[in-house]
């Protein structure tokens, strides 16, 4: 069995880490390895960490209301390092339309303000089911 | 939208299926410098997955030993800044440089947060630098065993120096030590008094000392207490640990750091100790590569043979059994 192994970022030039630190620590205790970037990563940034990792996910936060521009910037430079089987999902405060955009452009799921924990526990559980790898 | 991204999402598992190379392309890819296929195989050294051996034993002529410096100390010592520090000394040398961090896992879930690339950043798109974070934990042969083949792939990829971070919260440092050719032991002032230092077993796995956040009042004090307590080491010993203030925030005395490491290495070399370590080493890896192959056989039997385990529990101890399983040598 492969561990998931999840990288968790701050894109772009915001500084509030709360919500990301506490999303971290929940993928914790529910058992992953997450390891975590800091604040104010490039999308470059993100991707080589996610590789040298060898991270499955990546999961953004941003409350800074860049995420049109930050998300899919991640998704092109996984597409630039051919490694998009590398699953991103993303949360921070981010409208409904947003939201459908942002998933035509390859981020795979997000999560608003409200979400309780497990529910960003389940989707990984689901789509990582521990006896597959 | 491109119809190959929207096939990767939708099915679970398609993505493994991309992702997955196989062996042969590993191999292409590792030789080639693609940093994701070195880090694929230090997933599987992780994992203790077998098939990384045929990269191994493809990658045997081009075996180059990196230069190995393990850091340890207790939490919030300032070892990642430390490392950060030395890091960058040896990007200005232009050596190319990986760091090994271990963070620990939780003993209840096996999760983990590894947070030492933060103080990493700058080295960030540095592609001479590479920073790979493990938990402590979940290595089945142990840390040692996993860490030494990291190396090993790390060296066969061209890296100069490997760096290894860990905790100093259990048996992880001491199995840095027994890897690492030279271990750098990092303290801060007010960590307790003198007696911490001998209860903590530091003393006998340090060849460098370092008293970090030298800045910090009580430095001089830390310094004097190992000072004295390296005095009473037994007599006959060649390398005696310097003991080196730096204040790694600030990049001050990591230039002496490196000085002392070289001199730590030089030593080795020229005592000889160098090929004894390495020899005993290979020995000790043997001994645990056995045990693991051992304890998979056992685990195997005792899994596939209900009357083997049913007696076993009849008989109440493991001795038996384990030689009758092992004394029937390898099965396919």
């Amino acid at each position: 069995m492969r561990p998931v192994r999840i990288i968790v970022a701050k894109v772009g030039l915001d500084g509030h880490d709360r919500g990301v630190k506490v999303v971290a620590r929940a993928l914790r205790d529910a058992g992953y390895e997450v390891i975590y970037t800091g604040l104010r990563q490039t999308p470059e940034m993100v991707v080589d960490a996610a590789l040298q990792e060898d991270a499955q996910v990546i999961g953004l936060s941003i409350h800074s209301g860049a995420h049109m521009t930050l998300f899919p910037a991640v998704v092109e430079e996984l597409k630039r390092r051919k490694a998009t089987d590398i699953v991103v999902f993303g949360g921070g405060i981010i409208p409904d339309d947003d939201i459908a955009a942002l998933k035509k452009q390859g981020v795979e799921k997000l999560f608003t303000p409200g979400t309780p924990l497990q529910e960003i526990v389940d989707w990984l559980r689901q789509r990582f089911p521990e006896e597959k790898r | 939208m491109d119809w190959w991204w929207c096939w990767d999402t939708t099915s679970p598992y398609a993505s493994w299926a991309s992702s997955e190379l196989n062996d042969s392309d590993l191999e292409s890819r590792f030789r080639s410098g693609d940093v994701r296929a070195l880090a694929r195989a230090i997933s599987m050294v992780e994992r203790r997955d077998p098939s990384v051996r045929v990269l191994e034993e493809s990658l045997r002529a081009q075996r180059r030993a990196p230069g190995v410096v393990g850091f340890t100390g207790a939490p919030g010592t300032g070892k990642s800044t430390l490392v950060d520090g030395v890091v960058a000394l040896l990007r200005k040398k232009s050596s190319s440089v990986a760091v090994l961090a271990t963070d620990p896992n939780s003993p209840f879930t096996g999760g983990a947060i590894l947070g030492d690339r933060i103080r990493m950043q700058r080295h960030a798109l540095d592609p001479k630098v590479f920073i790979r974070s493990m938990g402590a934990r979940g290595h089945l042969g142990g840390l040692s065993l996993a860490t030494r083949e990291a190396i090993r792939l790390l060296g066969a990829f061209g890296f100069d120096e490997v760096i290894l971070e860990t905790v100093g919260v259990g048996q992880s440092e001491l199995e840095v030590a027994a890897v690492a050719g030279t271990t750098v032991v990092v303290l801060t002032p007010n960590l307790g008094d003198g007696v911490q230092m001998i209860k903590a077993g530091i003393l006998e796995i340090a060849d460098i000392f370092v008293v970090n956040k030298a800045d910090l009042d009580g430095h001089v004090r830390v310094m004097t207490e190992l000072r004295s307590m390296l005095s009473l080491a037994p007599r006959g010993q060649i390398w005696k640990p310097p003991i080196l203030a730096t204040i790694a925030a600030k990049q001050e005395g990591i230039e002496e750091l490196w000085a002392a490491v070289l001199a730590h290495r030089d030593h080795l070399e020229s005592s000889g100790r160098a090929r004894e370590l390495a020899e005993q080493r290979l020995k000790d890896e043997t001994g645990e590569v056995a045990a693991e192959i051992a304890r998979n056989r056992v685990r195997r039997a005792l899994d596939e043979e209900p009357a083997l385990a049913e007696r076993l529990l009849d008989e109440g101890t493991p001795y038996n059994t384990a030689e009758e399983i092992l004394d029937r040598g390898r099965q396919i």
